[in-house]
């Protein structure tokens, strides 16, 4: 499946945002991604998040804060996503499973400091934030309102080169 | 400049560095359970690549729902069965020989010092305990280990935490954990490794050296890691007596892990745990941690003894003996699930099954659905539970259910009044 970097954010303000509320266990008992669907960031408690609301179904780029996706090692929570077409997630810093499951998984996972991620989210006044990642370039655009701003962003390279292999597995079969 | 343990053993197991800084490793064990395992082998299946690395190397056990409470659970199982069968997966656990995938397979002598090892499941970092580099990932980094037997990590960053003096009577490795995670954050370890040391772990047994590196995910930690000791090898010995002349040889060929003496720590951290008092968690992040005094006479609904935390043998005889004689609060309902059979039934002999139910606990068999919300002693909304468990996140063991974490001695006493209580009080 073709993924996309780009597209319309969601924004989740808040630290710590746990496996456990992306997708709960008891979803972990279907044994295909797709069924995961409509369950997505259903136990999140968030003012103004609404998980069955039309901003999450719209949102195809998800922009958090620190330690982000904490808890369980189940890849089920970068799946969440996935089938529901968000492929990118920007945030301060991430849990090393997660963040190792988005990228196994072949998708973005963008780290930024503090301070601009609290321009992305002052950028919510505006309007509607629509997010354009150049992977290539290592800089993503954020537009809203009709003004944008550019971010420079660091990924590694074997991070990169799986997001390129569209997975772990490819890269790994091909290479061991 | 001398090497920590985790150094020691990426160096032994480099298999390739395909960018400067990233690791990949040869692994000595791959360990499945389940919950994770079957879309592995769903996608493995969709590829064409039906293989494994090596059928000694992975070990499977149902162990999160089992026996099946339904028919997907029975599904999940069945598929782990049918692939076990497949592959000739010797070491698999299925009901009956099953117990909790984090005190079965030490258990059963697999985790050895200097190993490395991945699972599906988040606290794999239990393993630590033996020396080994132990870690949780998510499916398809399962499925790159059970079809190449390799697995790639960031250049391990190492935290040291000394635990310093002694715990007190009423104090145990939860506790200690507990008050890490509440000094560290949630967040205090990502990415890196913790390595325990001090005089606290030295004295410890290997059941508390598994409660301890088994909540190093608690605070984002990679892998929790002791050094490997006589303690270690005794544990070890009916598994490895064959290869050794005798157990100090054995405990000097191990030696050979332990982080020089000139090892460099990104942090060492000095925890002096003598006048450490109970600790309990309080709030939906295993961070929030408080002395059990501090939350005194909160009423809980259930109490839950069990888990890869604290479902042990020495987890076990510490509760039963706070419950023998007593009679549990009329207002809880109380639940203990040994982890493993040989558990079980080492408590049946011990008496301590017959304390349990004389106290009106039910035992159930070794399984940990309650946990993760699954089984077994699910809560209902508001509910709240006193559980030995490692994690309170919102609605863990149940939607709208809260959680406190805390030991097995203070859930024991915490059974007995009906409402959070210092096990030193009973
Ligand atoms: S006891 Fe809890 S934390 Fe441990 S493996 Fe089972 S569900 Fe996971």
């Amino acid at each position: 499946m073709k993924k996309t970097f780009s597209g319309p954010a969601i924004f989740l303000d808040r630290s710590d945002i746990n496996t456990d509320e992306i997708i709960p266990a008891k979803y972990l008992t279907e044994v295909t991604k797709e069924a995961l669907r409509p369950y997505i960031l259903e136990d999140l408690k968030l003012e103004g998040f609404d998980p069955h609301g039309k901003k999450l179904k719209q949102a195809q780029v998800v922009i958090t804060r620190a330690n982000f996706g904490c808890g369980s090692s189940r890849e089920h929570a970068p799946w969440v996503f996935e089938v529901n077409g968000i492929h990118t997630i920007i945030a301060e810093s991430y849990a090393r499973i997660f963040r190792q499951n988005m990228f196994n998984g072949g998708m973005l996972a963008i780290e930024l400091p503090r301070e601009e991620l609290d321009r992305l989210f002052a950028m919510q006044q505006e309007g509607e934030v629509v997010i354009k990642v150049d992977l290539q370039g290592q800089q993503l655009s954020a537009s809203a309102g009709g003004h944008s701003e550019l971010f420079r962003f660091d990924i590694s390279p074997f991070d990169k080169a799986l997001v390129q292999a569209g997975g772990w597995v490819d890269f790994a079969d091909a290479r061991y | 400049m001398g090497k920590n343990i985790a150094e020691k053993i990426f160096d032994a197991h480099l298999r390739d560095e395909p960018f400067p800084g990233t690791k990949v490793l040869d692994l000595d064990r791959v360990l499945c359970h389940e919950i994770t395992t079957p879309v592995a082998i769903a996608d493995l299946l969709w590829r064409g690549k039906d293989r494994v690395f090596d059928n000694t190397k992975i070990k499977a056990v149902i162990d999160h729902v089992t026996p099946a409470k339904d028919s997907k659970t029975a599904l999940q199982a069945k598929m782990l069965r049918d692939w076990a069968r497949r592959h000739e997966i010797v070491d698999f656990f299925d009901v009956g020989r099953n117990g909790v995938c984090h005190a079965l397979f030490p258990e059963k002598g697999y985790i050895r010092p200097g190993f490395t090892v991945i699972m599906g499941d988040s606290h794999t970092c239990t393993h630590g305990a033996f020396g080994a580099f132990a870690a949780g990932v998510g499916t398809t980094d399962l499925e790159v280990g059970i079809l190449k037997g390799v697995c790639a990590f960031r250049e391990p960053k190492t935290i040291r935490i000394n635990l310093q003096g002694r715990l007190a009577p009423g104090v145990y490795a939860k506790d200690a954990i507990l008050f890490v995670i509440g000094q560290l954050g949630v967040n205090g370890a990502t990415d890196r490794v913790i390595e325990f040391r001090g005089p606290i772990v030295d004295a410890m047994s290997m059941e508390s050296r598994m409660t301890l590196c088994n909540m190093a995910i608690e605070a984002g930690g990679t892998s929790g890691i002791c050094l490997p000791d006589q303690i270690t090898v005794e544990y070890l010995w009916p598994f490895i007596c064959a290869d050794y002349a005798s157990q100090e040889a054995a405990v000097s060929d191990f030696r050979r892990w332990h982080s020089d003496p000139d090892a460099s720590y990104e942090r060492v951290l000095d925890f002096d745990l003598s006048s450490l008092e109970p600790q309990v968690t309080y709030g939906f992040k295993p961070d929030c941690v408080k002395a059990v005094r501090e939350l005194a006479g909160t009423a809980v609904d259930q109490i839950y003894i069990g888990t890869c935390t604290n479902g042990r043998i020495e987890d076990l005889r510490v509760a039963a003996e706070i419950l023998k004689g007593r009679k549990i609060s009329e207002s809880v309902r109380g639940i203990v699930s040994p982890a493993t059979p040989k558990i079980f039934s080492q408590a049946m002999e011990e008496g301590l099954m017959q304390v349990f139910m004389d106290a009106g606990f039910c035992v159930t068999n070794p399984t940990c659905g309650a946990c993760l919300g699954m089984s077994n002693g699910v809560l209902a909304e508001g509910e709240v539970c006193a559980s030995t468990s490692n994690r309170n996140f919102n609605g863990r063991m149940g939607k709208g259910g809260m959680v406190h974490l805390m030991s097995p001695a203070t859930a024991a006493a915490t059974a007995i009044t009906g409402v959070i209580t210092d096990p030193r009080q009973i």
